[in-house]
């Protein structure tokens, strides 16, 4: 299980998260929607330490830090037992797929190269690159780099595996196909919290959805109850924006 | 009459092109020293840890506003003076010592200018799956930056084969020096400096040769 309480971020005077408490339990899918700038990638973020949060606690994987005081150690550890999956991929451009996918296997857990090698081949097979191992990010679709970019964040094994608009950047004939690596993952019991606008994706797959406006959760629950009968008027407004009037009323 | 003497010439050339190993040895010296030293000033460029940030600055701001000449004799006249044991600097030391930190100043922010370059999103990747700064800098941004500054960094290498000759004036027999030994024996100016013009010359083209090479190889890394 993973707490986070208090979870506290200004950028200079402004507040962008208003001590944000979640609990997540291990194999738990949650999705995190809610308007433009409501601090949804700043959540992630903070709890990656992408970014220093102000106040607050959280407990991952038996590690307490306490965002007061946090020391590199701190960062490290969090770091290394959670993964990110970044909304523009974001792979690194000298290395091949199967580079990507090992260098934390090699540089991070100490494998040797082989090893790390084979793993992160059987990782790319499960996402479906196949016949990609050797190819470098700029000669793969944005499908396929958000597929090694995914295959690289299971590589870890880790606590929670945070997506950020996994599939924003995409065109929209490749979103299916890393949604669908997505939900192979969900069934397999990952915990992972995904921000995302893909609310049928939400639906099929969530066990929770989170509802964020304006730095805090407004509302939350499982996807039947939060998408039929959103309590919060901003959650009712949110949802006919994004779903159409009759959608969010109706079903 | 004659207007070349160019049995001279191709006497002095053999001669001139013995010295070519001095000339390419300390430019080689340099070159390798000022990368070391560019990386280094690079890094904290970027980095910025308060103190030697300050210091790097200064150090980058008086190498590219002094010449290389004023420097060259600072080290080979003004050290010595300064400090017992530089009493024996010789002229290939000095040289090779003012090519290093006068090179190095300007390398340094082509080599911070490619390390910027690499865009933030590779960082933080890094950085997500637990890679401290050294080892994202080591595995991730230097190996791409190099790519981005190989072309700029074999212009300032040419320019430190040029830059060499200014060794004559502390004592040092190369190429330069050599020829400006012969041309005050023989009386023959134009034919030595012709001479000693085209090795230069033939040297610059042939490694802009190389250089476009190199582009054009490093251009297609990574992209398969
Ligand atoms: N590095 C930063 N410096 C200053 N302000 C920032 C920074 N990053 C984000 N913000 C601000 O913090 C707020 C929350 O941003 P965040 O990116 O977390 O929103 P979001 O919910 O992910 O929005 P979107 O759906 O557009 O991705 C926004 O007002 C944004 O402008
Ligand atoms: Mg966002």
């Amino acid at each position: 299980m993973i707490t986070v309480r208090g979870l506290t971020k200004f950028f200079g005077d402004t507040p962008v998260l208003n001590g944000i408490d979640l609990d997540i339990e291990q194999g738990e899918i949650i999705v995190v929607i809610g308007p433009s700038g409501t601090g949804k990638s700043t959540l992630l973020r903070c709890i990656n330490m992408l970014e220093s949060p102000d106040q607050g606690h959280i407990t991952l994987g038996g590690h307490h830090v306490d965002f007061d005081r946090v020391s590199n150690d701190d960062r490290l550890a969090l770091r290394r037992k959670t993964a990110f999956v970044f909304q523009n991929y974001a792979l690194f451009a000298n290395k091949n797929a199967l580079e990507n996918v090992a260098e934390r296997l090699i540089v991070v857990d100490g494998w040797p190269k082989a090893k790390a090698h084979a793993r992160a081949g059987e990782l790319l097979d499960r996402v479906g690159l196949n016949d990609k191992h050797t190819a470098y990010p700029a000669a793969l679709s944005g499908g396929q780099q958000q597929r090694v970019g995914i295959a690289r964040a299971m590589a870890a094994n880790s606590d929670l595996i945070l997506f950020d608009e996994p599939t924003s950047a995409l065109d929209p004939e490749w979103v299916d196909e890393v949604l669908s690596v997505m939900k192979q993952l969900a069934r397999e019991r990952q915990t992972m919290l995904v921000v995302t606008h893909e609310m049928q994706f939400a639906r099929d797959v969530a066990d929770r959805v989170i509802f964020m406006s304006g730095g805090n959760i407004v509302e939350q629950g499982p996807p039947e109850a939060l998408f039929s009968a959103p309590k919060d008027p901003r959650t009712r407004s949110f949802l006919r924006k994004v779903l159409g009037p009759q959608a969010a009323s109706s079903e | 009459m004659q207007i070349l003497d160019f049995g001279y010439m191709a006497e002095l050339f053999p001669y001139l092109l013995g010295k070519l190993p001095i000339t390419l040895g300390m430019a080689s010296a340099g070159m390798l020293c000022a990368l070391v030293l560019a990386s280094g000033l690079a890094i904290v460029r970027v980095v910025q840890p308060p103190l030697v940030n300050g210091a790097a600055k200064l150090f980058i701001s008086f190498f590219r506003g002094t010449p290389l000449l004023v420097q060259l004799f600072l080290f080979y006249y003004g050290l010595p003076q300064l400090i017992e044991s530089l009493v024996k600097i010789d002229g290939v030391t000095a040289t090779i010592l003012g090519l290093t930190l006068h090179f190095s100043a300007y390398m340094a922010e082509s080599i911070r200018a490619a390390i910027v370059g690499i865009d933030r999103s590779q960082t933080e990747a890094a950085l997500s799956i637990g890679m401290t700064q050294s080892q994202l800098m080591r595995r991730i941004v230097l190996p791409q930056a190099t790519r981005i500054a190989v072309p700029t960094l074999m212009n300032y290498f040419i320019d430190m084969i040029k830059s060499t000759s200014l060794a004559f004036t502390l004592g040092v027999t190369e190429l330069m020096g050599a020829t400006q030994k012969e041309a005050s024996s023989s009386f023959l100016y134009f034919e030595a400096f012709l001479t000693v013009a085209v090795i230069y010359w033939v040297v610059v083209e042939l490694l802009s040769r190389l250089q476009k090479l190199m582009e054009r190889k490093l251009n297609k890394a990574y992209q398969r």
